[in-house]
């Protein structure tokens, strides 16, 4: 069992101090938690102690209550000692993405204009957390409404790459991927639009997954691109998140887009051999554009997978070139539907001065969004207008049933497609904030997941010359997870990069 | 000059669910101000709507009752623009694959039995209502109830031909919700809303019509406002053609269109040439007027997007079919059995069907047991709708059941007592709940049933009544009627008259003609 590599704190013998503790995977902790070896408080104060020691430097968190966290903990320790059941993250910080309505806190989407908007309920995915007794631990920075590839985009401050303060996490779950990859919290929670999950997971060298489509439930999860958005998790390994995931998962009969088919479990066959595995390799993914390190890094992947019996096959999905195209009109279409509710009327920010009711609204909107809220909230405008509706979003919704059918064909003849998350490492803060283009062609091999709703996973599995992580794109059929969790674990057991970890300067002084 | 009036109505109706379209909330009139209202429907950030399916067989009840093709794919769209009734900046509707197309609805109207095309019925959320400050300067002030509470939508073709008409297509819509218990379509309380569209095709001297530029009437607060609008509307227009034919206005040279069996072309802008846009009018019912307020030069772009947060509905045939077999039998069905069933006329058979499905079972079974249909119609018509009206009582509660009024038919028609005397019968039935006899002993009706009895009454009355007896032997036959009437008043109308008619003119005949007063 993984488990057994690690000492436990407990143990005289051990060579561990409380400095091991954040190198546990969150199964072992959860286990050590459960049968009372260790307590939640104890592990709550020492991600607490990592979060103010880091994340001064790292700025993955909006908010944190130390108070909110260590009480969540202390229940956890009670019931056990009172023999109630605890759930099966019991114990386990899990920090919060700041689009996810947690009830009673403040939920901002990084946006001046929900500053201070208070949801009275709790997100399905929270509910869900609650229930199997994760401690829910702040919430994260991320991209204003998750739109953004850099976290730049948040209203309130940067994050930074934990591996390299000078170049950004990867956006929009920039703050979640951080947080996981300096170890200031073992789990967190994303979401995923166009890869808002996948890619700052690929730049911080954490596990990060977007489910399929209707997987988990959107309900309280604020919505950028409706029929794009799914929840998902951030870890530092498969078993994690395969072990948040089966938390996530299943159906909320408030979001009626979650599919009402039970979950399966996750981590019960996650070692288990494969009989026989075919990767499918699309030859459009190494096209002009791909760094070549990033290039090296997933040829490697996919000759790791060859040297251990995998059939490689070479596709192709001829509509994915399109992908950007296509989801930057379907998301901004629906973007500028979604955030037409912020307008200073019923809640949120309301501009101070205004003349009249259209001044309000328009006053309000100016002065809460953000310039790349504002540019996509206009092309999706445009997108939708009559004249124009059909040769762009009509033509959208075409090219993205091709895509899909792509996918689909591709699904017959292999049981996970490789390639890579994005096409470069993480880049330097401030390189493409002028260049939007250049941004948006970050998310290109992350989109089409999106636009086809399918499941799909970055791990890490190399690092650049300069020390930058690089992530393996993942990607099954509907449904497929389990699969998707099982090849991903086969490349991890094969590999080390994820045992790698960024250094602190904290790390010296214990 | 020889023209056509050429009407389209377009009708929102209230649905009568327990909770709205997509919440739990309650949908109810008159509650306090956003007291029935949750995250859903005020639009907070990342909640779901989830459709209620109550309101979905609602919708489509009405639309097989409005005879409309049911697709078996239907799904939700968002039509986005900005208000602050509505918290989301859009509305949940239903734009190319609405859940219902191509029906029609038989209407009695004053030009007979009448087809007129139902384009459209779809679904949608209803917005909030908004209060503004009559004073001008202050705040507005936003009730959240009715947003998201379910809203029928039911356009009509441009078939209706008159107000009237109108008006008619306006009852008959409401008789079918009301029956189905789809809708209470009160206009007062807003549950059922009504624009209308209406242009004049005028004969111009080639054989041709010219149409006048189509302007959709809102603000219209009642069946009387549709048809006052309607008429002041198309008299207006008829009045601008009149004005403006020839100078501002032509019609261009070209194909003209063909409707109602009619070429028609549209007039033009004379300067621009360019067709005259459609223009919104308010009806001011104080006034009688409508205020012409803007036309849509640029017609309002919605932006329509399919509701990525509601999957689309897919209707399952054997639902349908149940659905259809929910419906019972309809207003027009209805009215055509009882005019070939009981040989009603049709408008007897109109007032009846218009009173509900309730009423019409009250007449059926009122006719069976008196055994006479036109009677038991005259007495429902002419006297229990009455007693509804004026006191406003519904039928179940009435103490007078149908097998009673039957049973007072039947008894007037043996006893021979007039109408008068049936009324002052039925009144106390009514109060009491009791049976035609009963209630005449209790009045102290007795019939004068002997002729014996009968035959002295009337001698009595011909000895009274010299001058009247003179009258009728010198020809007047008249003035038997005077001797009559004392004897109905001698009897208290307790006789039967034909006895009374049959027995006069006898002993009038035994008089003799020569006798001088
Ligand atoms: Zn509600």
């Amino acid at each position: 069992m993984a488990e057994q590599q690690f000492s436990d704190p407990r143990n005289p013998n051990s060579s561990s101090s409380d400095e091991s503790l954040g190198e546990w995977p969150a199964s072992v902790l959860a286990e050590h938690i459960r049968d009372g070896r260790l307590k939640a408080e104890e592990v709550a104060e020492y991600f607490l102690s990592k979060v103010r020691q880091r994340d001064a430097s790292i700025r993955a968190f909006l908010r944190i209550d130390e108070e909110a966290v260590l009480r969540q903990a202390r229940q956890i320790d009670l019931r056990r000692q009172q023999g109630e059941p605890i759930g099966p993250l019991a114990g386990l910080p899990v920090a919060v993405k700041d689009n996810i309505c947690v009830g009673g806190e403040q939920t901002t989407c990084a946006s001046r204009i929900l500053e201070g908007f208070v949801p009275p309920y709790d997100a399905g995915v929270i509910t869900r957390l609650k229930d199997a007794g994760a401690v829910l631990f702040g919430k994260t920075n991320m991209d204003e409404f998750a739109m953004g590839s850099s976290t730049e985009n948040s209203a309130y401050f940067k994050t930074v790459n934990p591996w390299d303060r000078r170049c950004i996490p990867g956006g929009s779950s920039g703050g979640s991927a951080a947080a996981v990859a300096s170890g200031q919290v073992p789990l967190a929670l994303g979401t995923d639009t166009g890869g808002s999950i996948r890619q700052p997971a690929s730049h911080c060298g954490v596990v990060g997954m977007k489910p399929t489509y209707g997987r988990v439930s959107r309900y309280g999860l604020v919505a950028f691109a409706s029929s794009l958005d799914q929840i998902g998790p951030i870890a530092r390994n498969v078993r994690d998140c395969a072990l948040l995931l089966q938390v996530l998962a299943g159906h909320d009969e408030r979001d009626s887009t979650s599919i009402d088919r039970p979950a399966e479990d996750f981590c019960d066959r996650l070692e288990e051999p494969f009989e026989s595995l075919t990767i499918g390799v699309p030859r459009e993914y190494f096209a002009e554009g791909l760094d070549a390190e990033v290039e090296q890094a997933i040829r490697e992947a996919i000759a790791v997978f060859k040297d251990q019996g995998a059939q490689v096959k070479d596709l192709s999905l001829p509509h994915s070139p399109y992908g950007v195209a296509v989801y930057y009109l379907v998301a901004t279409a629906e973007a500028s539907s979604n955030l037409a509710r912020y307008d200073g009327v019923h809640y949120g920010r309301r501009a101070e001065q205004y003349e009249d009711l259209i001044d309000m609204v328009c006053q309000s909107r100016g002065q809460g969004f953000g310039a790349e809220v504002k540019r996509r909230i206009m092309l999706g405008t445009y997108a939708l207008s009559a004249g124009y509706r059909d040769a762009y979003y009509l033509k959208a919704m075409q090219v993205r049933r091709r895509i899909r059918d792509d996918f689909c064909r591709a699904f017959s003849e292999c049981d996970v497609i490789v390639g890579p998350v994005a096409p470069t490492p993480a880049f330097l803060i401030g390189e493409k904030v002028d260049d939007p283009l250049a941004m948006y062609l970050s998310d290109i091999y992350t989109n089409p997941a999106n636009l086809a709703g399918i499941p799909a996973l970055s791990l890490p599995c190399g690092f650049t010359t300069a020390g930058l992580p690089i992530g393996l794109h993942l990607q099954a059929a509907p449904f497929a997870e389990e699969t998707l969790l099982r090849v991903a674990r086969a490349f991890e057991r094969a590999t080390t990069w994820h045992e790698r970890r960024p250094s602190f300067p904290d790390a010296t002084e214990s | 000059m020889k023209h056509h009036l050429v009407i389209g109505l377009e009708v929102h109706v209230q649905l009568l669910t327990r909770t709205k379209l997509f919440c739990g909330c309650r949908n109810q009139f008159g509650l306090p101000p956003n007291s029935a209202t949750c995250p859903v429907c005020l639009g907070l950030p990342g909640v779901l709507p989830v459709m209620n399916r109550r309101a979905f067989e609602l919708a489509v009840k009405a639309a097989l009752a409005l005879n409309c093709e049911i697709p078996l794919f239907t799904k939700w769209d968002r039509k986005n623009y900005y208000y602050p009734d509505l918290p989301k900046n859009y509305q949940i509707s239903q734009y190319d694959l609405p859940l219902s197309r191509n029906g029609w609805l038989d209407v009695e109207s004053p030009a007979g039995n009448r087809r007129i095309g139902i384009i459209r019925v779809h679904l949608e959320e209803d917005a909030g209502k908004l209060t503004h400050d009559e004073q001008g300067k202050g705040d507005s002030l936003v009730d959240l109830n009715r947003t998201g509470t379910p809203l029928l939508e039911i356009v009509s073709r441009p078939d209706i031909v008159a107000p009237e008409e109108a008006k008619a297509y306006l009852e008959e819509i409401r008789l079918l919700m009301r029956e189905l218990e789809i809708s209470d379509c009160e206009m007062q309380e807003g549950s059922l809303r009504c624009d209308a569209n209406i242009n004049v095709h005028v004969a111009v001297p080639d054989g041709c019509f010219a149409a006048t530029p189509i302007v959709e009437i809102k603000n219209l607060n009642s069946f009387r406002a549709v048809e006052r609008a309607l008429k002041y509307e198309a008299s207006r227009q008829i009045a601008e053609f009149e004005k403006k034919f020839g100078k501002e206005w032509q019609i261009r040279e070209g194909q003209p269109r063909e409707f109602a069996g009619r070429l028609v072309c549209p007039v033009m802008d004379a300067e621009r040439g360019q067709p005259i846009p459609k223009a919104t009018a308010g009806w001011n019912e104080d006034r009688g007027v409508t205020v012409v307020q803007r036309s849509k030069e640029e017609a309002e772009d919605y932006r329509y997007l399919p509701d990525p947060d509601l999957v689309p509905v897919v209707v399952d045939p054997a639902w349908l079919d149940e659905m259809r077999s929910q419906l019972g039998e309809l207003p027009a069905a209805q009215r055509r059995r009882l005019q070939a069933d009981y040989a009603l006329t049709a408008y007897e058979a109109g007032v009846l069907t218009a009173q509900g499905r309730a009423l019409v079972a009250y007449f059926e079974e009122t006719a069976q047991t008196a055994g006479d249909p036109k009677e038991a119609s005259n007495w429902i018509i002419n006297d229990l709708l009455q007693v509804l009206n004026e006191s406003k009582r519904s039928l179940a509660d009435l103490p007078l059941k149908p097998r009673s009024l039957g049973g007072l038919i039947r008894y007037l028609k043996q006893t021979g007592l007039n109408k008068q005397r049936g009324r002052d019968i039925f009144a106390r039935m009514l109060e009491k709940g009791i049976e035609a006899e009963q209630a005449a002993g209790e009045l102290g009706i007795q019939v004068v049933g002997d002729e014996s009895e009968l035959a002295e009454i009337v001698r009595r009355a011909i000895a009274a009544n010299p001058k009247a007896v003179a009258d009728y032997k010198n020809g007047k036959k008249k003035a038997a009627d005077a001797i009559k009437g004392a004897i109905m008043r001698e009897t208290k109308g307790m006789a039967r008259i034909e006895v009374v008619q049959r027995l006069l003119l006898e002993e009038l005949e035994k008089v003799p003609s020569d006798e001088k007063a």
